[in-house]
């Protein structure tokens, strides 16, 4: 069970990083909770200056970009 | 699991961007004799009149405005990803105050990719031990001389007007990082910002991006931003051809001119509500520039529209208080009103 934490105070860019986040955990067929965390306390303890951010099992994957869903199926697999 | 990744037919990047340079050039060059075609050609219009004018103006401007936003967006996001906020946070930290406080406001150019940034990037920046004047003074560049409003200045006005523009904005942000600076404004900022530690996690100078990246990335963002911003992109320009076209040179004069000493505040009253992106309100301020609103009062307008955000300092308000937000506020009105005063007791 891995868990996706999609950091963002909900704008726009946040919103199409969570869509593609759980596009990628369809395509990739791993077992994931995807988590969309809107706290800036919480964003600001992952060191996060950019926002959206995406984190997989407490990795920080991704700062200030949207990557597409492949991308983060990838990083699902590894 | 490389078998993961979705094979999209794409034309290599090495391919696609020399062909689209070059038709976007052609669309520059083409555009002018293009609008004038259409508007008194194509559709009848005399050459002069009230509504040609303003429609060939529309016409101009539409395309302009676009290819701008298309070409230059593109160009800058590609080089922003290489300067990502937490290069800037260690080139600025452990700096003098006024070094610090002028590389804040330049970094402030270069806008961050996501608006709900502000507040991260606030945090860091109080983490990282930088003074708040110097943090203050990227808060208010940052809206005010971003790279779209400075495009759009030049594209439309040519240098000057947007050297001039940067300068003023890079001056309020400077002087009103260092006066905000100045003030004991640390206890007005939550307790709990102040205690936030960081989990050295990954930050984005540890994530490798290749060239073909960011320009996928740089290309995607410039195609939300001129999505978002298109409807008032065509407000604007048609409000701008209107004025163009119909309003008559004294009545501007008359209002927003020099004569007038209550122009400054008056236009900067009118602003503030009307929060609004550079690329609508830039073709308004074309307009009413041409019909001879003094610039001066022209800048102090822009400059209030794009850098007071209503919306920016509810975001702020959920790591400051109130009280903090209002004398930040003050210090940037109090700043751009004293540029309109300058640039209009100047006479430029």
């Amino acid at each position: 069970m891995k868990i996706v934490e999609v950091l963002g105070p909900g704008c726009a860019n946040c919103q199409r990083l969570e869509a593609n986040a759980r596009e990628a955990v369809a395509m990739a067929g791993v077992e994931a909770e995807v988590r969309h965390v809107t706290d800036y306390r919480e964003i600001a303890a992952h060191g996060v200056m950019s926002t959206p951010g995406l984190v997989i099992d407490g990795r920080v994957v991704s700062v200030g970009r949207i990557p597409s869903a492949g991308d983060i199926a990838v990083w699902l697999a590894e | 699991m490389t078998t993961l990744t979705v094979r999209r037919a794409h034309v290599p990047f090495r391919v696609v961007t020399p062909v689209v340079v070059i038709a976007w050039l052609a669309a520059w060059f083409a555009n002018l004799p293009l609008a004038n075609w259409a508007a008194y050609d194509l559709l009848g219009l005399e050459r002069g009149s009230h509504l040609g004018d303003a429609v060939a103006f529309f016409f101009l401007d539409v395309p302009k405005v676009l290819l701008l936003l298309l070409g230059i967006m593109t160009a800058v996001s590609f080089l922003r990803s290489y300067f990502p906020p937490e290069r800037m946070r260690a080139a600025l930290a452990g700096r003098g105050t006024l070094p610090a406080t002028v590389g804040a406001a330049a970094f402030g150019i270069v806008t961050p990719f996501c608006s709900c940034s502000a507040v991260p990037l606030f945090i860091g920046f109080v983490e990282a031990g930088i003074p708040l004047g110097v943090t203050f003074a990227f808060l208010i560049s940052s809206p005010m001389v971003n790279e779209v409003a400075l495009v759009l200045l030049w594209g439309l006005f040519g240098p000057g007007i947007a050297v001039l523009y940067m300068a003023a904005g890079l001056i309020v942000a400077v002087v009103g990082g260092l006066v905000l600076g100045r003030l004991p404004l640390e206890k007005w900022i939550e307790p709990w910002v102040l205690a936030v530690r960081a989990g050295g996690g990954a930050t984005s100078l540890d994530i490798r991006l290749s060239v073909e990246q960011r320009m996928r990335d740089a290309w995607t963002s410039t195609k939300d931003l001129v999505r978002r911003v298109l409807l008032y992109v065509i407000v604007g320009i048609g409000i701008g051809a209107f004025i163009h076209g119909f309003v008559p040179t004294e009545l501007v004069a008359q209002i927003g001119g020099r004569e007038n000493p209550f122009a400054v505040p008056i236009v900067v009253a009118i602003a503030i509500p009307l929060y609004s992106n550079a690329a609508g309100t830039i073709p308004i301020v074309e307009a009413l520039l041409g019909k001879g609103m003094p610039l001066g009062t022209t800048l102090a307008f822009m400059m209030a529209i794009v850098a007071i955000s209503l919306p920016e300092f509810v975001i702020l308000r959920r790591v400051m208080q109130l009280r903090l937000i209002a004398v930040f506020g003050g210090v940037v009105v109090a700043g751009i009103l004293a540029v309109g005063f300058l640039f209009n007791a100047l006479g430029i």
